[in-house]
């Protein structure tokens, strides 16, 4: 199946992602621009971390204007997957494919290192290969990944298992430990942990490599595979 | 108002741009033989400042030894190049950013990171690296803790935005740094050997284009700025201030190698537009390739109203890119540029002559021999004498008297050079890229290279208070505890950059340090066979009149040769063998341990002997290549006693051990010395090959505890109090 | 009692990415005739010690040059506000 990574300018995690994906996942990936219109060749976007645009105003604020956005829209609404990682988050946020925002952490400083996570939910097309409750290790990178939405939206998360991985030491302030959500029909994924950095034991973990081989499994058995 | 050139010459407006009468002298006599514009004097003073023309360092910087088999590229350029084969070659380069980040710490550390990137990205590489040698005040004033946490913060907000990765480097603390905090970024880039780029402007007719940020009046004549000293009467040097862009760098960094990769038809030469900016990058460019040049400077993107051409020439506003186009093939490039949404303009052309002349409002307001800016700067050759305190020293070595081991032991563990970085750096990202195999926190830093069996070591390393003692020696030892902290990992070394951290070289004493530094470096780096590829000089680094200790950075870069012999610090396992390699002495002069018990060091620093270094290296690279070695670890500040410490931190598994050592002998610091782990069924081979220069210490175990006894003590400490004490000293001295 | 409002701004001079990036944006959504973006940090202190309007402004000139304002590159401007006492 082939993977559409989107760049936008000021991503820096594109290459990460390809990389996963043809090396270790054995799949295709390709960079897709921010100024294109169309995703139909692909059987999953993803949007890689980094600093589009720099952040300057609000983290994923100005990405959300890009012209790729409406085709990750009506790809969304397709039902097909959407995965957004670290900035890829926020742009999600920032788009409104994903409830809530994400702030500043709140010990202030950019953050980096391996964190233990929970899968909440492995019923979606990202977590099928994980166990229910398992824990796993993925570097987090951040900044600005302290997950933010009122009680209302938050009793909604939880009432549709749209929660799929929370922090077992909640390092950045998010509201009831969450890292990654997904929308109320769980193919749009956010997190801010990186899968990618975790996928060769070399590398520090291998907890990544479920969540792709979940989505290979999800997309080919729900036969969205464009070959 | 721009002053007439009679008014420069009468009011000696020149001397304010840090020229002296003699050198102003120069130019109007022997060079234009006539009296230069307000526009060339300030084409001169950024030319030949010590930043531009290392005038008062290049007869140092002439010993130092650049020539080996591996060096394909040497100093002269933006950065070096080593080969490292399969057609592959690895950039670095270091450069201080001390005084921009003593005036404005956040923004001095940004534009210290941007700076020395483009260095790296203009030889056509792509950075996969960036190690940090940051030393500070011990945190006391409310002064202090800002300057630290912003200068950390400066670099994480530019390097993590930018995508590479901020793998290593060093961080140490003593007064001698008080107001002058050295910042001391180091890159490392890779590339194909086939792309690799020149900073010339060769071909007549040929364009000069400019690309990346619009010019500002920022930080104008920076780099007399940076040459300048400190004192408390001039505290505030405040036109200086440059603002770090990441973003627009990442544009600038991707476009250039786009460039670079897939237009080398339409590209003649590139080159950053650091100190001294457009005249400095410019200028290069024609005299290295031998050209005239011209620049109109209306064409130059401007980011503030009626700038004069004195500012447009000296400005350092950041993210911006110099590139010499071949004639009908600009468009392609500018094009290019701006589907990356960056500013681009053609500024000029390559002239036929050897003249630099720069038109603005139609007029001629410069017009000078290219090399009289880029090469005829005079060259300095300075008096040195031996430093007073230097001459007073006295011989013998100091004796601790450790009546508290265990106490003494975590005093030591808290003394902020020793003890744990982590709330540094991780809040700098340290993986992007994916090839970070060894994190920051071990010896050196390890960076695979994908799609290879391949990784790079790389360390920063130097010890002032060393040099301060003995310039010579200690430069030795600076170089042979980056080597050190290389084969600890694995890796044999390929070469070092530098930072020349250093006073005033007009004052003898000063300059002693420099010379005597440079030459005890270039000793060294014949033995270990690490040709200086690049470097930088920062002087001046005083404040009412008293210097820093001499601090010259040494910037390493290894390679391994398999990714299954990389090695890292941390032990292993429970029962397996640890060993101390190499001999240790009554070595205290200049140690934290008679830091922390007087308050201060002094004496002769302690002997040291390089052919007995690398012998011992040698053997530690043989035990790793024949897959003898578990855990290996460099001993270094602290002693053995704080690396035995650091090596149970990483798994918790803690020891039992013993030494015909004394406890004040487990605080030497002498130099040449591991501290190495083996399995058990590798024991027996370790030791034949090792022989007489290994001495089994104990073993490592399961039990939470540091357990070494020696002649006249023992150390006992829970491994998770001497970790606590370890990990939560920086934070609270910056609470 | 008075209440401060405190504008800091990058100094014109100054390059402001932030705002760069701002105009850059509103430019891609059509919004041609924004020719300056300023963007910059607002501040509410309210001060009760003070006994006069000098006092507070000279109060809140202290505390921007130490804290609000790094003055190497920002400048700003406030409005001070009397307000009454019991609040």
């Amino acid at each position: 199946m082939k993977f559409a990574v989107v760049a936008f300018p000021g991503s820096n995690c594109e290459m990460d992602l390809v990389y996963a994906i043809e090396d270790v996942v054995k799949e295709q990936a390709e960079l897709v621009p921010s100024t294109a219109t169309d995703l139909s060749d692909y059987s999953a976007v993803l949007l890689p971390g980094g600093f589009s645009y720099g952040d300057y105003l609000r983290s994923g604020a100005i990405a959300q204007l890009a012209p790729i956005m409406s085709a990750v829209k009506r790809f969304a609404a397709a039902g097909k997957p959407v995965l957004g990682i670290c900035n890829g988050f926020q742009i999600l946020t920032e788009a409104r494919l994903l409830p809530g925002s994400l702030q500043r952490n709140q010990q202030s400083k950019f953050i980096c290192k391996l964190a233990d996570l929970v899968v909440t939910n492995n019923q979606t097309m990202f977590t099928t290969d994980y166990q229910t409750q398992q824990t796993i290790q993925l570097p987090i990178a951040h900044g600005d990944g302290n997950y933010y939405c009122d009680p209302t939206t938050l009793a909604e998360l939880r009432k549709n298992n749209q929660i799929i991985f929370t922090y077992q030491n909640n390092p950045n302030g998010s509201v009831a430990d969450i890292a990654g959500i997904s929308n109320r029909q769980g193919n749009v994924l956010g997190m801010m942990p990186h899968p990618e950095r975790a996928v060769e034991a070399i590398l520090g973990s291998t907890s990544g490599r479920e969540l792709f081989s979940s989505l290979v499994n999800s997309v080919r058995k729900r036969g969205l595979i464009h070959e | 108002m721009e002053l007439t050139p009679e008014a420069i010459q009468a009011t000696k407006y020149y001397q304010g741009l840090g020229l002296t009468d003699a050198e102003y002298q120069l130019i109007t006599t022997k060079i234009l033989q006539r009296l230069p514009t307000y526009t060339e004097i300030g084409l001169y003073s950024g030319m030949w400042s010590e930043h531009c023309s290392y005038k008062n360092s290049k007869p140092v910087l002439k010993k130092f030894w650049t020539k080996a088999k591996q060096v394909v590229e040497g100093p002269g350029e933006g950065a070096g190049i080593i080969d490292i084969g399969d057609n592959q070659g690895i950039v670095f380069k270091a450069e201080s950013h001390n005084h921009p980040s003593a005036v404005e710490p956040f923004q001095g550390a940004t534009t210290g990171v941007g700076g020395i990137l483009r260095d790296i990205f203009s030889m056509g590489a792509r950075p996969i690296a960036l190690l940090d040698s940051l030393r500070f005040n011990e945190p006391k004033t409310a002064h202090d803790k800002y300057l630290i946490n912003q200068i950390v913060d400066g670099i994480a907000a530019y390097g993590n935005c930018i995508g590479v990765p901020t793998v290593g480097g060093d961080t140490a603390f003593d007064a001698t740094y008080a107001a002058n905090p050295l910042v001391n970024v180091m890159c490392v880039g890779l590339m194909d050997l086939t792309n690799r780029e020149k900073g010339q402007a060769t071909g007549v007719g040929n364009s000069i284009i400019y690309v990346g940020a619009k010019t500002g009046r920022d930080g104008i004549n920076g780099a007399s700025f940076a040459s300048a000293q400190f004192d408390s009467k001039h505290k505030s040097q405040r036109s200086a201030v440059q603002v770090g862009d990441p973003f627009t760098e990442k544009l600038v960094m991707e476009a250039c190698l786009d460039v670079i990769y897939k237009h080398q038809d339409a590209l003649v030469g590139i080159q950053d537009m650091g100190a001294a900016g457009l005249v400095s990058s410019s200028a290069e460019m024609a005299s290295k390739a031998g050209s005239g040049m011209t620049l109109d400077l209306d064409l130059v993107p401007q980011r503030e109203a009626n700038m004069t051409a004195f500012e447009l020439m000296l400005s350092e506003s950041q993210e911006r890119m110099l590139l010499c186009i071949k004639s009908g093939s600009e468009n392609e490039i500018l094009d290019l540029f701006n589907d990356y949404g960056l500013t681009a303009a053609v500024i000029g052309q390559v002239t036929t002559g050897h003249q630099y002349q720069l038109s603005h409002h139609g007029e001629i307001v410069a017009d000078v021999p290219v090399d009289s800016l880029a090469t005829a700067a005079p060259v300095y050759h300075r008096e040195k004498t031996v430093p007073e305190h230097i001459l007073q020293q006295a011989a013998i070595q100091f004796s601790p008297n450790i009546t508290e081991p265990t106490q003494i032991l975590r005093q030591m563990l808290q003394q902020l050079t020793i003890a744990s970085k982590k709330m540094i750096y991780e809040t700098y990202d340290t993986q992007v890229q994916t090839n970070t195999i060894v994190q920051p926190g071990s010896d050196a830093a390890v960076v695979r290279i994908r799609h290879t069996d391949k990784a790079l070591a790389m360390t920063t390393d130097v010890n002032g208070r060393y040099l301060y003692l003995d310039p010579y020696v200690g430069g030795e030892m600076a170089v042979a505890e980056a080597a050190r902290n290389i084969v600890a990992t694995g890796g044999v070394p390929l070469g070092i950059t530098d930072c020349l951290n250093f006073g005033n070289p007009t004052k003898p004493d000063q300059f002693y340090e420099l010379d005597e530094a440079v030459m005890g470096m270039t000793a060294a780096c014949k033995v270990f066979n690490t040709p200086v590829i690049s470097g930088n000089v920062s002087l001046n680094n005083e404040f009412n009149d008293v210097a820093i200790y001499p601090t010259p950075m040494v910037g390493m870069v290894g390679l391994i040769k398999g990714l299954n012999q990389i090695t890292t610090q941390d032990f292993k396992q429970a029962n397996d063998n640890v060993y101390v390699v190499g001999r240790t002495g009554n070595d205290f002069n200049g140690t934290e341990i008679q830091k922390l018990l007087t308050g201060k060091i002094g004496g002769k620093l302690f002997p040291f002997n390089l052919d007995e270094e690398q012998r011992i290296q040698q053997l530690i690279l043989r035990a790793n290549r024949q897959g003898l070695i578990a855990s290996a670890h460099d001993i270094s500040e602290g002693g053995l006693i704080v690396a035995i410490a650091e090596s149970c931190f990483g798994k918790d598994l803690g020891v039992a051990l013993s030494s015909t050592l004394t406890t004040a002998q487990f605080f030497a610091e002498t130099q040449g010395r591991f501290l190495i782990s083996v399995k058990p069924e590798n024991k027996l081979g370790f030791e034949q090959l090792m022989g007489r220069d290994a001495t089994l210490l104990g073993k490592v175990t399961n039990q939470q505890q540091l357990f070494v006894a020696a002649t006249d003590g023992e150390f006992k400490l829970a491994l998770s109090e001497a970790k606590r004490l370890w990990e939560g000293a920086l934070a609270c001295s910056l609470k | 009692m008075y209440l401060a409002k405190i504008h800091v701004n990058y100094k014109r001079s100054i390059l402001n990415p932030e705002a760069q990036a701002v105009q850059t944006a509103l430019l891609r959504l059509g919004y041609q005739d924004v020719t300056s973006v300023q963007l910059g940090k607002y501040f509410e202190l309210k001060l009760t010690g003070s006994q006069s309007k000098e006092q507070a402004a000279k109060e809140v000139d202290e505390i921007c040059d130490r804290l609000l304002a790094n003055v190497n590159m920002e400048s700003y401007h406030y409005q001070l506000e009397e307000l009454a006492v019991a609040e």
